[in-house]
């Protein structure tokens, strides 16, 4: 299926959908005044995308758009996941002190298109189309990033995050200029056919594929493009922290899945994927995950926020996730599909009870987190406890289950990638003393007389609890999801 | 009784989830989690009862689908190997609920964590599927963390991460050799008896990597190896040991006895359950330096410090080093008698060490410290009291009568038709201990009274009462060793027989 314009526009409902969403919150803004209504008509605007979204499964799947857009199961996956994402962070903002004081239909309005830029992000089969859904999505977040007024820190983390992203996003559209001038065309299929000829020169193929990767890289926040990700973690307010956290990294990785593997690879009957040009392309993608995983373990061993804890935490789980890329296979995507649902889950329950924990006591500092469980605070304690736990890949929880089928995807591969699951296994045993600081602080230590209670009203609990619940059911029963994530790797081609 | 297993695993884990919902009443909480070990305990009776003796196939076996698609299955069953532990299991969560009765910070949290550590170590000892083994594994990991970590000792913050760090290292180990074990056989599966009959597709040809090609080694040796490491640090096995003394001394009483009762052995069980038969090839070549030398040099080392102890819960501790050393010695022998003698050795330091540890709570209560210098004279004070420890020590040192002795014995005949040197380097470990042990009974217990504890209360009726099943048994098995070894014996000739074909010479 290629189609044109109008015909593509059945299909693209889901987009339409938040379109409207976001032009409907710009207007009323300027109309309605009451306080509410703005978080409610995004969540009914994303819920209704959602639902269309899931209806498409059932389409054939194609090109839209004169072959600008993909339809395909793993773009309807990412979408449905940037909505889950958007959804949860629009009900973390509810309960958010931070976002009260900020204007709220822009901050909707700016989150709403963050997501639909993480749309054409999963589904761009065109060099310029991937190019400026990137860049949309940064545009939206530098702005979200840089939303609390009055805050240096919030403001500080933006222009770093402008800065980063600027260089990040100008070399990748370089690699692309010569990847253009190489084969004369942007679109996917279109330089894959004309790289696998002869007479193309591999280094300088492997030169442009650095250059892109590194606009990939800062999404994903792999080694070396990680710099900024503790500060705008920081700086943030913690909702869009959690969603960044979890969204940005997917849509990075589904980015760069759909460029590499269906864009420029060629997949075999066996699940393994050939890549065109004959670039050494794994050991680099091998050497990034476990450099990406250390350095993020290493560094968040001694951080006193936990904010900056869990950024670079999120930086060591997005060399997890590489490895299911370096393996080349469809068992190794399929993993890191299932690991980004579970760690969604996780990571925005993290993010949730240090949001609660800061709107009281307006920091993220560990050191007020002493003696948590005991001031009031249990069941949150409990629940961030399970979190981390989970992020540090303990059974019963969900997290172990995304680690088990990444070793497995990379065990199963051997050789040389067994050094790759040793580092990955150690840099988990590293991760616990971070993530058990954290459970220490909150169980191990007593409060002291200045530490205060905690009084959370019940509402804090809609969003907490079930998060926990999924938490350990994905932990015990994962088949559901296993297949599903099977199920969203077929790829359209051509 | 179809899913005894299952019920025997999951029965504290409801209870756990009923005390959450329990109101805050220390009482009521303490009496409901006494009452939830007492199945268990029943049902380990009578799968005591009637487990039969003369096969080594499983028995009770609960076999249901989990995961189709990865063919992880929910698979319990026993054998004589593990039955000896899942009997010490249950009496041990049962004594140990009396022993905590003490215990008023959060007794709520206290017990709903111990009885899911309950059920985690039931679950490892009766689980069957690699992957389910590995989950009970590592769950019984967090409220171990917790229950030292917030009931325990001055530096107990250290010790709970000391003790997680470790096992979580040898776990991770584990968990890789346990995935490249399931992608090895055909069709893959994570079920123990089907990796166990396919031993001999574990590759032993030689590793062309370096250091692996130097030393000879193959595929089936670097798994057996991630495995070892994993079980060594339970054991706990020279140098992994270290994190063993910290967790001891400042866990509350009932979780040293668990700690040294149960937990230890499951690194020596993981050796036999999954080592042996499934790699017995790299078991018979691995075995002389790794289990023999290794359990040899453990006895003499963990004797020799547990001596220059001033602490007496830490020289419990090096004591369980020692003690530990004699079941790798006897397993490395891979003789009838020696490997009957290592497992009874797991079950005989199961109820002695945990005797020990109960004694010297009793006497930390009291005395709010536990220098051995710091007593004195105790026999004139607490002569009920003095009358246990002399058992337990005793029981200890391996005294004829008494159960110690016959398990050490077998080790050590078992291990004197292999390794001779081996076998002189432990017995001299028994002189050793007769030496610690006297020595501390000599420094606490006889001379004058000290003038500080004249008034010191006797033991009381609950501490006799977690005593007494304890010092039964060590009399029993002391003078009928066949009550244990009856059931382990089929099974580990079946286990022997595997790995002999594969020993040279």
């Amino acid at each position: 299926m290629d189609l044109k314009n109008v015909a593509s526009l059945t299909f693209f409902c889901p987009e339409i959908i938040l379109s409207a969403t976001i032009l409907l919150l710009i207007v009323l803004d300027l109309i309605a005044s009451s306080r509410r209504w703005p978080a409610a008509l995004a969540l009914i605007g994303c819920v209704c995308s959602l639902i269309v979204s899931f209806d498409l499964y059932s389409a054939e799947p194609g090109m839209l758009f004169h072959r600008m857009i993909v339809l395909d199961n793993f773009s309807i996956f990412f979408k449905v996941f940037s909505l889950a994402a958007t959804i949860l962070c629009i009900l973390m903002s509810i309960g958010s002190n931070e976002i009260e004081r900020v204007h709220e239909a822009e901050y909707y309005a700016l989150l709403l298109t963050c997501a639909l830029g993480m749309f054409f992000m999963a589904s761009s089969s065109n060099l310029l189309m991937a190019y400026l859904s990137l860049e949309m999505v940064s545009l939206g977040s530098y702005v979200l990033t840089g939303f609390l007024p009055h805050s240096r820190r919030s403001s500080e983390a933006a222009l770093k995050y402008l800065i980063y992203g600027g260089v990040a996003s100008g070399t990748m559209i370089y690699g692309m200029s010569w990847i253009f001038g190489m084969t004369g065309s942007l679109d996917y299929s279109a330089i894959q056919l004309a790289l696998s000829q002869e007479g193309i020169n591999k280094a300088t193929v492997f030169i442009a594929f650095v250059f892109i990767l590194a606009g990939f890289g800062y999404k994903i926040v792999f080694f070396p493009f990680h710099m900024w990700s503790p500060d705008v973690y920081q700086g943030a307010p913690t909702p869009f922290t959690a969603f960044l956290s979890v969204a940005s990294n997917a849509a990075g990785l589904a980015i760069m899945i759909r460029f590499f593997f269906p864009g420029m690879s060629k997949v075999m009957a066996s699940g393994d994927w050939a890549f065109t040009p004959g670039v050494e392309w794994p050991q680099v993608l091998l050497a990034l995950s476990m450099l990406t995983m250390t350095v993020g373990n290493l560094c968040a061993l001694n951080q006193r926020n936990v904010k900056r804890m869990l950024a670079y935490s999120g930086i060591a789980h997005a060399g997890y996730m590489m490895m299911g890329l370096a393996i080349l296979n469809n068992e190794g995507l399929a993993a890191i599909l299932f690991y980004t649902v579970v760690y969604l889950i996780m990571n925005v329950g993290a993010f949730l009870v240090v949001g609660m924990i800061s709107n009281v006591t307006g920091d993220e500092d560990i050191a007020d987190y002493r003696g948590l469980a005991w001031r009031g605070a249990t069941v949150p304690a409990v629940c961030l406890t399970i979190f981390l736990f989970s992020l540090t890949g303990l059974p019963p929880f969900a997290g172990f289950m995304g680690k088990f089928f990444l070793f497995s995807a990379v065990i199963r591969q051997g050789g040389a990638f067994a050094v790759l699951a040793v580092v990955a296994a150690l840099n988990s045993v590293i991760s616990l003393y971070y993530y058990a600081k954290l459970v220490k602080t909150m169980f191990l230590d007593s409060p002291t007389a200045e530490d205060k209670q905690i009084t959370l009203a019940a509402n804090n609990y809609t969003l907490l609890l079930p998060l926990t619940f999924l938490t350990v059911l994905f932990g015990v029963y994962f088949g559901p999801l296993v297949q599903y994530t099977h199920q969203s790797l077929r790829f359209f081609v051509k | 009784m179809q899913n005894i297993l299952t019920y025997m695993t999951f029965i504290p884990l409801a209870g756990a989830a009923v005390i959450l919902a329990l109101p805050n009443n220390a009482k009521l909480v303490r009496w409901f989690s006494a009452i939830v070990t007492v199945p268990p305990l029943l049902m380990a009776i009578w799968l005591f009862i009637n487990f039969d003796r003369t096969t080594a196939k499983f028995q009770f076996v609960e076999d249901y689908h989990w995961i189709s698609a990865y063919n992880i299955s929910y698979t319990m069953g026993v054998d004589g190997l593990s039955i000896s532990m899942v009997l010490l299991t249950a009496l041990l969560s049962f004594i140990c609920i009396f022993a905590s009765f003490g215990i008023e910070k959060a007794v709520k949290g206290y017990f709903a964590l111990f009885l899911m550590l309950d059920a985690g170590m039931m679950g490892v000892f009766c689980a069957l599927d690699f992957f389910l083994f590995y989950v009970f594994w590592e769950v019984m990991l967090l409220p171990m963390y917790f229950l030292i970590g917030i009931w325990g000792g001055p530096r107990r913050e250290y010790a709970a991460i000391k003790f997680f760090l470790y096992t979580l290292f040898g776990s991770v180990l584990m968990l890789l050799a346990i995935l490249a074990l399931y992608f090895t056989v055909e069709p893959h599966t994570f079920d123990m008896r089907i990796l166990m009959a396919q031993a001999s597709n574990y590759s032993t040809a030689v590793l062309p990597l370096w250091p692996f090609n130097l030393w000879g080694w193959g595929f089936q040796h670097v798994i057996w190896m991630a495995l070892f490491i994993g079980f060594a640090i339970k054991i706990p096995a020279f140098p992994f040991h270290t994190w063993l003394p910290d967790a001891h001394v400042e866990a509350p009483t009932a979780i040293s006895v668990i700690l040294a009762g149960v937990l230890l052995k499951m690194g020596t069980y993981g050796i036999l359950r999954v080592n042996f038969p499934m790699m017995p090839v790299a078991t018979a070549d691995l075995a002389y330096w790794f289990l023999g030398a290794l359990g040899a040099w453990n006895i003499i080392y963990g004797a020799l410090c547990a001596m220059a102890q001033k602490d007496l819960k830490k020289l419990v501790a090096y004591s369980s080093v020692s003690h530990m050393g004699y079941v790798m010695l006897g397993m490395a022998s891979m003789t009838t008698q020696g490997l009957n003698g290592a497992v009874l050795q797991m079950f005989n330091h199961g109820t002695i060490t945990g005797m020990l540890f109960l004694l010297v709570g009793v006497v930390y209560d009291r005395a709010h410290h536990r220098e051995i210098e710091g007593f004195g004279g105790l026999a004139a004070i607490m002569p009920v009291y003095t009358g246990a420890t002399a058992l337990a020590f005793f029981a200890s040192m391996g005294l004829p009568g008494l159960s110690g002795f016959i398990s050490e014995i077998l080790v050590l005949l078992g291990t004197w038709q292999k390794y001779p040197v081996l076998t002189i380097l432990g017995a001299s470990g028994v002189i050793l201990t007769a030496g610690y042990l006297l020595w501390t009974i000599q420094r606490v217990y006889l001379g004058p009274p000290n003038e500080k504890y004249l008034n010191m209360a006797e033991i009381n009726g609950r501490e006799i009462f977690t005593l007494v099943p304890l010092g039964a048994i060590v009399i029993v098995v002391g003078v009928y060793p066949g009550v244990v070894l009856d059931m382990l014996r089929t099974t580990l000739d079946s286990i022997n027989a595997i790995v002999i074909p594969h020993l040279h010479g």
